[in-house]
């Protein structure tokens, strides 16, 4: 269902920060969307106020979650959910990060914020099959302590997945804080991978991932094995009403995961 | 750019062979205060393994970590510039094992050598910049709502 | 093509009972007509509304109507409209939601029954935008159905240009103005002193079959070569024309260039180039509830990237200023167009030229970006020719 949305049950309502709620989803009905990969989106509705763009955040074979922030009137009338709610969805919808294209090779993994819920598909995918990649780091950088995303699942990766590189850095300390408190690139120099068979995924604030990729690419990672998530103003998802558009790239279609060759020309030139 | 600005990258083998004959194997265990804000800078170390963080000092409250600082990296640079005070804390989070140099010696050396003295120079001022540079991007507050505060 | 006829010559009785012929089959025709001093397109009822006898006279950020002794009714250039008004509507429902008392939602596709179009009079640069407009909204892996219904049964009758504009330019597009292919019937206007006729061609099987069935004789060789010859004279008589290099490349290399401030500068962002377009295909969706609060609309609508809202993103546009937004709609419709749906998105109808009320040219503004890019490909040249010069003076 690509036109007109599905009707979908909230089951579920995880809190996961003060502005951030998992809503998890399931068919009302016996139709269902076709399978998500991790990194495709879907339009998610909600009832009578709109729709808007948010990547999967874990894909179960009945359930599908999508991490969204209370921003805008969309995002927090689908944040104001109770279970038993109804949402439309539509999609699968973009690209994914194509984890397979990295068998063999080091897995970094840098998440800015938000931007931790549409890699965390590909990290569990990743530690579901430890044996066809290198080293798997996982690198986070957050506001504050408390605007952590998933910090249970993330001790929980380490302790008991096999995430043996797993750092978190703050922009803001707080008590009792145990993670690293700066910048998130400065955690590059913590993680363990061999740049020339290394391939990246970032996804975060656009400045951040600016930072990061030009960082890589200094250390010798090439543009093309960085893959990176963006983010323009989306309306149809479908590749038809132009809003997503950077230069030649619809970020609908062609993206959200384009690599950084793409994307750094593009990013390079003011209010392309 | 933390790439450039670890030891080894940032200073010319020459010089940091020079500068690594005055360095002394230290540790220290978790909880070990390494400077106070406003105390004399009379060292700095370079960490080897383990984490130590920068601290600000406000009553009433357990000191606020600025940034942690890890392998590779320069802890403390207040001992280049006069008054040779430091403007933060710093702690060691975890055991820390680490090069520690006398602030006095290291001046000495840059003084006698002009050209020594410019690499260091060059070294301490591409920390701090990178440094400034890492701060004012974490004062954008990139991750709230709206990017970049609204 | 047994039983239909491939070329023939009508008269106006021929039009007549083409617009006849085509309503009686249920469709609905639409064509020019003269209203508010304008050539504008609407629902035909019969042949007499079209503009018999009306020229225009357009420059940059004018058009005006001119009457015309010949009372040829092909003789006007592109209008405030183009046909995208009628395949891909300004204002759409696609669907509506209900809440049910338990909190169900249902959710059901709203398409209006497509009309059956007969377009009478499509100019081929139109045919081309239409066949711009066929790439991007149903040429991609997802289709826009009510685009794909509408566009499906719709019957094309070209009409060749004989009298082009000040502010066309279809040879640059390669778009005119000859009609080659898309449509089902073309019809070549001739008034000469043996009389005001068009000379039709079939470039379908329904338009043969449609055009076996109009009063017509069959085709003479000077009818033909007048056709001909009116559409090769109109080759010659282009208003305007774009630089004659890669618009592609040159959009590419000029993302830079200062000549945006100067366009900003005068740019009203008013986005009348992006409504006049053929090509322009931008939406937005709008989402309406009824007082109940239980009946929610989705609705489709144009939008214009100059619209500051067009960008936005969590707080504010992307691209905020005129100088963003005019680069936009100029790369887009001359370069990354290519990228996204394999073609250029213009066709050199010069309507965006017309109804600029500030007068912009896009050919003009080509010409600019062109002339800056020379200048400084010149200037890196030179640059590089005195650094071997230098390295020579030594020697001599």
């Amino acid at each position: 269902m690509t036109d007109v949305p599905l009707p979908y049950r909230v089951i579920r309502v995880n809190r996961e920060t003060a502005d951030t709620v998992t809503l998890v989803l399931a068919p009302t009905g016996p139709a269902t969307l076709a399978p998500f990969a991790p990194g495709q989106f879907a339009m998610v509705y909600a009832f009578g106020v709109g729709e808007i763009p948010v990547s999967v955040s874990r894909i179960d074979r009945h359930a599908l979650r999508h991490t969204i922030r209370s921003v805008g009137a969309v995002s927090a009338a689908l944040c104001a959910l109770r279970p038993g709610s109804r949402v439309g969805l539509r999609g699968p919808f973009g690209t994914g990060w194509e984890l397979d294209r990295a068998a063999g090779q080091d897995l970094l993994v840098v998440a800015g914020g938000i931007g931790l819920a549409p890699l965390r598909p590909l990290v569990l995918d990743a530690l579901a099959a430890r044996h066809r990649y290198g080293q798997l780091n996982l690198l986070v950088g957050a506001r504050s302590p408390g605007d952590l995303l998933y910090a249970q699942q993330l001790r929980f990766w380490t302790a008991h997945r096999g995430l043996r590189h797993c750092a978190v850095t703050v922009d803001r300390s707080a008590d009792g804080w145990w993670g690293h408190v700066g910048l998130v690139t400065t955690l590059l120099n913590h993680a363990e991978f061999a740049p020339d068979s290394t391939t990246a995924y970032l996804c975060g604030p656009e400045v951040m991932i600016r930072a990061t990729a030009r960082d890589l690419v200094h250390r010798g990672l090439p543009a093309q094995r960085i893959r990176v998530s963006l983010e323009r103003n989306m309306r149809c998802a479908t590749g038809h009403c132009g809003h997503c558009q950077l230069g030649g790239v619809l970020l609908c279609r062609d993206g959200p995961v384009i690599g950084w060759d793409r994307a750094d020309p593009l990013l390079s030139v003011r209010e392309l | 750019m933390t790439s450039t600005t670890t030891l080894a990258a940032a200073l010319p083998a020459e010089h940091r062979a020079r500068l690594m004959r005055q360095a002394r194997e230290v540790s220290f265990p978790a909880g070990t205060r390494l400077f106070e804000e406003g105390r004399r800078a009379d060292r700095f170390w370079i960490v080897r393994t383990g984490t130590v963080v920068l601290d600000v000092h406000v009553p009433g409250r357990r000191a606020p970590v600025v940034e942690s600082l890890g392998h590779g990296e320069l802890v403390g640079w207040s001992w280049h510039f006069t008054p040779y005070v430091w403007q933060l804390g710093a702690e060691a989070t975890s055991p820390v094992q680490a090069w520690e140099f006398d602030a006095a010696e290291v001046r000495a050396l840059c003084a006698a050598d002009a050209e020594f003295g410019r690499a260091v120079a060059t070294w301490v001022g591409r920390v701090v910049a990178h440094r400034l540079h890492a701060t004012r991007i974490r004062l954008l507050d990139l991750y709230a709502p709206y990017g970049s505060g609204s | 093509m047994a039983g239909s006829t491939a070329t023939a010559v009508l008269d106006r009785n021929g039009l007549d009972a083409l617009v006849k012929e085509l309503t009686a089959q249920g469709r609905t025709v639409v064509g020019p007509t003269v209203r508010d001093g304008a050539v504008v397109l609407a629902e035909l009822a019969s042949a007499d509304r079209l503009p018999w006898g009306w020229g225009t006279r357009v420059e940059a950020g004018r058009y005006r109507l001119v009457p015309r002794e010949d009372g040829a009714v092909f003789a006007h250039t592109a209008g405030p409209q183009s046909w995208k008004a009628f395949l891909h509507p300004q204002r759409e429902q696609l669907w509506s939601a209900d809440r049910g008392s338990d909190g169900s939602l249902s959710i059901v596709e709203e398409r209006a029954d497509p009309a059956s179009y007969a377009f009478l009079g499509v100019r081929p640069c139109d045919l081309r935008a239409i066949a711009v407009q066929d790439r991007v909204l149903t040429g991609g892996r997802f289709q826009d159905s009510g685009y794909a219904a509408r566009r499906t049964g719709a019957f094309l009758i070209a009409a060749e240009c004989t009298e082009p504009g000040a502010t066309c330019f279809c040879v640059s597009m390669g778009s005119g103005p000859a009609a080659d292919t898309g449509f089902d019937l073309a019809l070549t206007e001739v008034v000469d002193d043996a009389g005001h006729r068009f000379f039709a061609r079939a470039g379908s099987t329904a338009g043969a079959e449609v055009l076996s069935g109009l009063p017509h004789r069959p085709p003479d060789p000077g009818t033909e070569a007048a056709a001909h010859d009116a559409v090769e004279a109109a080759r010659d008589r282009m208003g305007r024309a774009m630089p004659p290099v890669s618009l592609r490349d040159l959009m590419g290399e000029s993302l830079e260039a200062s000549r945006w401030d100067d366009v900003a500068a005068r740019c009203l962002t008013c986005g009348n180039c992006t409504m006049v377009c053929p090509t322009c295909f931008c939406t937005t969706t709008e989402d309406v509830t009824d007082l109940t609060g239980d009946h929610a609309e989705r609705w489709q609508r144009w939008d214009s990237c100059f619209d500051l809202d067009f960008s936005h993103l969590h707080g504010g546009p992307v691209r905020a200023t005129p100088r963003s937004r005019y680069r936009q709609w100029l790369t887009h419709k001359l370069s990354t167009w290519y990228e996204q749906f394999g073609s250029s998105g213009c066709v050199g109808c010069g309507r965006c030229i017309t109804w600029c009320p500030v007068g912009i040219d896009i050919t003009e503004e080509a010409a600019a970006l062109h002339d800056e890019l020379a200048a400084r490909l010149r200037q890196e040249e030179e640059n590089d020719e005195g650094g071997g010069d230098d390295r020579k003076e030594p020697e001599r």
